[in-house]
């Protein structure tokens, strides 16, 4: 058979979202793909142009549905910085709990997704009612399931509920244990491992000139964790392993995601005894950002690292916002990735990078 | 015992003996005994079809509920007992849909790639009996033709593919055809050994082989390989590459929709329904009940076996992923040809000593 394209979207199972993966095949094999994002643009950065600094935060939970809290985080943390306010120690806590969680509650939305792409659905279900739990976790504190617009600027909006924390622990439980269930689905498959290991290779060369980051970079074996390479919030006064696989495949990514929920769990575990008493909120957070102000901010996101540029002028609303998506840079690696696989590995490889177009777009 | 002929020929003699005073003498041909058993064979047909179509019902019925239990949900509640008539419900709903065929299909091929593969697949239902007494056909060489007509699908799907115009369809069709040649050799071979052991191509005489001791366990290898083959066969998970909807979208059914679409899902049912058959005969002793025979009769056993059997199908469906298309094939012609053949070989010595 000739060489042919394969438009794989925008409206494709295998997208997750709304953005076209096109691929040149040749019989079942890949041998050029171009990747199109552009049909999520809400103009994100613009909106929060004309907004206050305050009215911003739930716009940047729309970010992406999968880890809403991680992008508001990120812009309050992007604000504070161009303010100069610092958040009290018990919100820097409260924060890295409900990032943790977040984190989880992504992760295993990514795994359910994945599940479903390799073509095993009940895995599809298994890990959506673990994600409950935690869900019910984020409602706790926050009133939210989905979208939190729990940060606030200069702190956290309202303290712990009474028994948040017996709760939390309860659910960890609950999941320390389900994880051993997924593993035996997943890794004790056969099915699984021929589907995954091998495949969708990205050489960690490769991950480093791409810009690629978070789990995946570390699946290539390279290990780099903003949490602990430029520390924020108390990340550095806790004690956690960064998860890194060597082979660089699809099922590298899925261990690394795998431990990267036990870590999370941990940490949460460890934040949850040092939580120290006192107040949520800053004493006094200003209204405007000082003329000419101008920060660039980073943090660990599910996917990797986000960043987020900001400009202040002196008034209320920022002069200038840029967001840098770590999902947009792991789908432009896509052709590095899967030229050389067959297009049967194409749900199996893309799912593995967990794609988001919500903040891919912005 | 009345088999199925005499009493559908009963009834249709009960029928005639009603209206034969009115019929005039210029269409007596209509009542001849010709005639009558002609009638004789549609009516059982019909009685065939609409039973065999009533088990495809429960089949997807046990399907999507225990599917569910095993993914920790309920599945249908709401319509019917216990759901039950969910699928009919959802056989309506498409019923309703507007028939769309799309731009630039091959039309003649489209629709009738879709009419032959519904019609092959139902054709089959002819040679496949429920019972000793409950069979339409059971000539001599029963199982060489169900085989015949049962694998002509792929060839359909593959044409169905081509015609529509959509390259997705196209590679499903593809692997439609690649998927035939790698499975077709090793499910005929693991066939071979239950044949020499029973001496004869015809259903009931296999079945009645069995009376002493099932075929699975002098061919145990040779099961392994047929159920693996009718998974691929009838294209379910893990071997539905074919419709792989991950990447594929639908595969070869992307562009058939409303009842179009419901067809193929129910003819998929209803060839899992008939794979599981055949293993059920080949080496579940068919209707067989042992020494509980008296308890039940004979077709209540034959479908009690087929449901336990696609109950499996359904937990491995749960189990397990898709694999890949080059690994299907290597899986084909690497693992299962070579343990097709081991399992003749077991099945020739056994014979040869006759311990058989």
């Amino acid at each position: 058979m000739a060489e042919m394209w394969v438009n794989m979207g925008p409206q494709h199972p295998m997208t997750h979202g709304l953005w076209t993966l096109k691929v040149k095949i040749d019989g079942e094999t890949i041998t050029d793909a171009i990747p199109e994002v552009g049909y999520l643009h809400r103009g994100i950065e613009k909106i929060m142009e004309n907004r206050t600094f305050p009215q911003s935060i739930p716009l940047a939970d729309r970010l992406c549905y999968g880890s809403a809290h991680s992008w508001s985080s990120l812009y309050v943390f992007t604000v504070e910085d161009l303010m100069g306010v610092v958040a009290p120690e018990r919100a820097q806590y409260i924060r890295v709990i409900t990032l943790e969680i977040q984190r989880i509650i992504n992760h295993l939305l990514w795994l359910a997704a994945y599940a479903a792409d390799l073509g095993i659905l009940t895995m599809f279900l298994y890990p959506m009612r673990e994600r409950e739990l935690f869900m019910d976790l984020m409602q706790m504190i926050s009133g939210g399931r989905l979208m939190y617009d729990y940060t606030r600027i200069g702190g956290v909006r309202n303290d712990t509920p009474d028994r948040f924390e017996e709760e939390t622990l309860k659910q960890i439980a609950v999941l320390e244990e389900k994880l051993l269930e997924y593993e035996g689905m997943m890794d004790d498959n056969d099915m699984i491992l021929m589907r995954t290991m091998e495949v969708g290779v990205l050489k960690p060369g490769d991950a480093i000139d791409l810009g690629v980051t978070g789990p995946n970079l570390r699946a290539s074996g390279v290990p780099y964790d903003l949490r602990r390479h430029d520390p924020y919030l108390v990340y550095d006064k806790l004690d956690f392993a960064i998860c890194v696989e060597k082979r660089g495949d699809c099922y590298s990514r899925y261990r690394v995601r795998m431990n990267e929920m036990r870590e999370s769990m941990n940490i949460i575990k460890q934040a949850l005894k040092d939580m120290p008493a006192g107040p949520i909120m800053a004493q006094k957070v200003p209204k405007t950002a000082p003329k000419g102000s101008e920060v660039f901010t980073r943090t660990a996101d599910p996917r990797g690292d986000s960043s987020m540029h900001m400009i202040g002028n002196g008034t209320d609303k920022p002069y200038r916002v840029d967001i840098k998506s770590p999902a947009f840079i792991n789908i432009s690696a896509a052709p590095t990735i899967l030229i050389g696989n067959r297009i049967a590995d194409v749900p199996s490889i893309m799912g593995s990078i967990d794609v988001c177009i919500g903040e891919t777009d912005r | 015992m009345m088999d199925l002929y005499e009493l559908v020929e009963s009834i249709v003699v009960m029928l005639i003996g009603w209206i034969d005073q009115w019929v005039p003498d210029q269409l007596a041909f209509l009542i001849s005994p010709t005639s009558i058993h002609a009638y004789v064979v549609l009516g059982m047909a019909a009685v065939i079809l609409v039973i065999c179509l009533l088990n495809v019902v429960v089949m997807i019925w046990i399907e999507r509920k225990f599917i569910a239990r095993l993914m920790d949900r309920r599945g249908p509640t709401e319509v019917g007992f216990m759901g039950f008539l969910q699928n009919v419900a959802d056989g309506l709903k498409l019923f309703l849909k507007e028939v769309i065929t799309p731009q630039g299909v091959d039309r003649w091929v489209y629709v009738m790639a879709l009419v032959l593969y519904i019609g092959s697949s139902i054709t089959v239902l002819a040679l496949v009996p429920m019972s000793d007494r409950f069979f339409m056909a059971n000539v001599e060489g029963g199982l060489f033709m169900i085989f015949a007509i049962f694998t002509l699908a792929p060839f359909f799907i593959f044409i169905a593919g081509w015609s529509q115009n959509n390259k997705y369809s196209l590679i499903g069709g593809m692997r439609s055809a690649a998927q035939m040649i790698s499975y077709e050799i090793p499910l005929m071979l693991s066939v071979i050994g239950v044949i020499l052991m029973a001496g004869s191509l015809s259903i009931s005489e296999i079945v009645n082989a069995q009376s002493s001791i099932w075929f699975i366990i002098p061919s145990f290898i040779g099961f392994f390989v047929f159920i693996i083959g009718v998974l691929a066969e009838v294209e379910r998970i893990p071997f539905d590459l074919p419709e792989a909807e991950a990447e594929l979208v639908e595969g070869w059914t992307t562009e058939y929709g409303s009842i179009r679409f419901g067809l193929i899902m129910f003819v998929a049912y209803l060839r899992g329904y008939v794979g599981c058959a055949l293993a059920v005969f080949l080496f579940f002793g068919g209707w067989l009940g042992g020494p509980f025979s008296a308890y039940m009769p004979p077709e209540a056993w034959f479908l009690i076996k087929v449901y336990i059997l696609f109950m499996i199908l359904v937990w491995l469906r749960a189990s397990a992923p898709r694999i890949r298309i080059d690994q299907l094939i290597q899986i084909g012609w690497k693992r299962l040809l070579p343990l097709a053949m081991l399992n003749i070989m077991i099945a020739v010595f056994l014979s040869a000593m006759g311990w058989i």
